[in-house]
């Protein structure tokens, strides 16, 4: 399944890293080298086998249904490149 | 070299209780080691006032005969570990200058038992690589050399900064995390010791994910004993990590009883890979005979889908960062780069925040979980993880342990491999298939290569049971009785 031009500029756009014409055409190579690579898993049988879910068995644990965190908006946007207020500034987002 | 800095933990912690050192000679001499050390590029952060006050507290507790498991210790932080107030940047420029609001339950473990920070150590960008080459703040040098040659060679990865400052006496110990054999890896090529827990042992709980199924913490100290104290604090219960696993935590020191008579070991056939080296070989089957000269029996074991670990990790782990990395978006933390609309700003924040490594392996992880194929690659890789899952399983029903090398080669000089993302992943080939089935494993320096470099060998456990790991390690430290010291670290 090798991936073309195309397909890197598409992944990149999902997901949103800006690419170069030069780097496309670098990447091409590489991520095919890599899929390449991990093509060998086709030899292996895995009928009936079920996908790891967890390294160590375990339940899931569960909490109460309850509030119990929160509060402190202006900790949350302190690292923020742009806040008023306790939000987030971004571009403007509705036309 | 100063005699405060190339104290192991075991011996700081008894000069500090019987008062024979104050914490904050013992901080000063490392602040002072580290000045020594800068050219290493160990440390991306020096905190030397905050560790002059926490040593100042140490002090205090320790004249009235207080103190946790760690207290005065001075100690470096990975810096993929949170630190409230306090820069964590996981060795990226997307991080920027992010400053936490709150502490990794780790570290706040180990500032609770008194541990002293000394600064933050340098790492691959987002603990991505195998040679600490990918990081923002640029390569660490490993403070080893090989002999009649001063070609400056990598430390390992990820946590190449704290193996090279644990090697350097630039601390006496050192926070690091594993995904694939950061921990381990790195700790084989500076000739120190690394200890990566079971998955759950340590919570991720406030560490930078990469990851998240595979992610561990772990220490990087100068001997097993040392292993064994850290891991006692850094290690716990943590209901804000749901895969945190709620077992309690054994004084790990006093599983060292020196005895592993009648303890079976397994050598995995499988890890006896084509062109491995001689002197790799020759390294391993000393292990062997020291295992056997203390008491143990050796027992030939199979682990058929090993050749498999690698190209599953090589999805399994780039898909989880993809998820994991959408978070630095420009709007919340770090850098932002504008744009025209939003989709843009997000898309060259993430351009120029982010390294070469870090996007090729998020281009591999969304391409791997985007539609039409997802169950034929990441599907398939978890399939294949339950099979090498029931390798050990099934391989731990007849013995206890495993012993294999750490790495296949000593450390490489820095540029050797950057340009070339394939050959750089092999260099985990032996460490992993311990992170796919989530397993403990532990990597003590036992020999020297032909060239003067030292070389790893690696413990395999069973889930939960660090206990009989350390208790081995500690007879193979013993009988390898590596002594040789790095030309580059601090006098």
């Amino acid at each position: 399944m090798a991936i073309d031009q195309a397909t890197v500029r598409k992944v990149a756009n999902l997901a949103r890293i800006r690419v170069s014409d030069e780097q496309v055409a670098n990447l091409e190579g590489e991520l095919n080298q890599i899929l390449e690579f991990v093509e060998q898993l086709s030899e292996v049988n895995t009928d009936g086998v079920a996908p790891l879910t967890s390294a160590v068995e375990m339940t899931q644990p569960l909490r109460a249904d309850v509030v119990n965190d929160g509060g402190y908006a202006d900790q949350i946007v302190k690292n923020a490149p742009a806040s008023d207020d306790g939000f987030f500034l971004v571009p403007k987002v509705i036309e | 070299m100063s005699d405060l800095t190339n104290l192991t933990l075991s011996d700081a912690r008894q000069k500090l209780r019987n008062k024979d050192i104050t914490a904050v000679e013992l901080a000063e001499a490392h602040i002072d080691a580290m000045a020594q050390t800068k050219g290493l590029n160990a440390y991306i952060l020096n905190t030397e006032e905050k560790a002059i006050k926490m040593a100042k507290a140490s002090d205090a507790k320790l004249a009235k005969g207080e103190g946790g498991i760690l207290e005065g210790i001075p100690v470096g932080v990975k810096d993929l570990f949170c630190t409230k107030d306090v820069r964590t940047t996981a060795s990226s420029k997307i991080l920027g200058d992010f400053t936490p609001t709150y502490e990794s339950t780790v570290t706040a473990n180990m500032w609770a038992d008194g541990a002293v920070l000394l600064g933050k150590l340098n790492c691959d960008e987002f603990a991505m690589g195998s040679s600490n080459e990918t990081s923002f703040f640029g390569a660490v040098v490993n403070p080893w050399q090989r002999q009649g040659d001063d070609a400056q060679l990598v430390p390992g990865g990820s946590s190449g900064g704290s193996a090279s400052a644990v090697a350097a006496r630039a601390c006496i110990a050192a926070t690091a995390t594993d995904t694939g054999g950061s921990i381990r890896q790195p700790a084989a090529f500076t000739g120190t010791v690394g200890l990566k827990p079971t998955y759950g042992r340590c919570s991720r709980w406030g560490t930078v994910a990469f990851a998240s199924s595979l992610d561990q913490a772990g220490p990087i100290t100068r001997s097993v004993r040392d292993a064994a104290i850290m891991l006692e604090s850094m290690a716990s219960y943590d209901v804000k990590d749901s895969t945190s696993v709620n077992v309690a935590v054994p004084a790990y020191e006093k599983a060292l009883t020196g005895d592993i008579k009648g303890l079976k070991i397994g050598i995995p056939k499988e890890f006896q890979v084509d062109g491995m080296p001689a002197e790799i070989q020759a390294l391993w089957e000393q292990g062997i005979e020291w295992l056997k000269a203390a008491g143990a029996e050796i027992h030939q074991v199979s682990l058929p889908h090993t050749k498999y670990a690698l190209p599953a990790y090589y999805i399994v782990a780039p898909a989880e960062a993809s998820s994991n990395l959408a978070r630095y978006d420009g709007v919340r933390y770090g850098l932002r780069v504008a744009g025209d609309n939003i989709d843009e700003q997000y898309s060259n924040s993430r351009a120029e925040g982010f390294g070469e490594e870090v996007q090729r392996r998020i281009l591999i992880g969304t391409y791997v979980l985007s539609a039409g194929y997802y169950d034929a690659y990441y599907k398939k890789a978890q399939r294949v993880r339950t099979l090498i899952k029931q390798d050990f399983d099934k391989a731990y029903a007849k013995v206890d342990l495993m012993l294999t090398p750490t790495t296949p080669t000593a450390a490489f000089g820095i540029g050797e491999n950057i340009g070339d993302p394939l050959t750089m992943y092999l260099n985990d080939i032996f460490t992993v298939s311990v992170n796919m089935a989530g397993l403990p494993g532990i990597s003590i320096p036992a020999g020297i290569s032909a060239n003067g470099l030292p070389l790893g060998l690696q413990l395999i456990g069973k889930p939960f049971d660090e206990e009989t790991l350390l208790r081995t390690a500690d007879v193979m430290e013993q009988a390898a009785n590596f002594t040789a010291l790095p030309q580059l670290m601090a006098k």
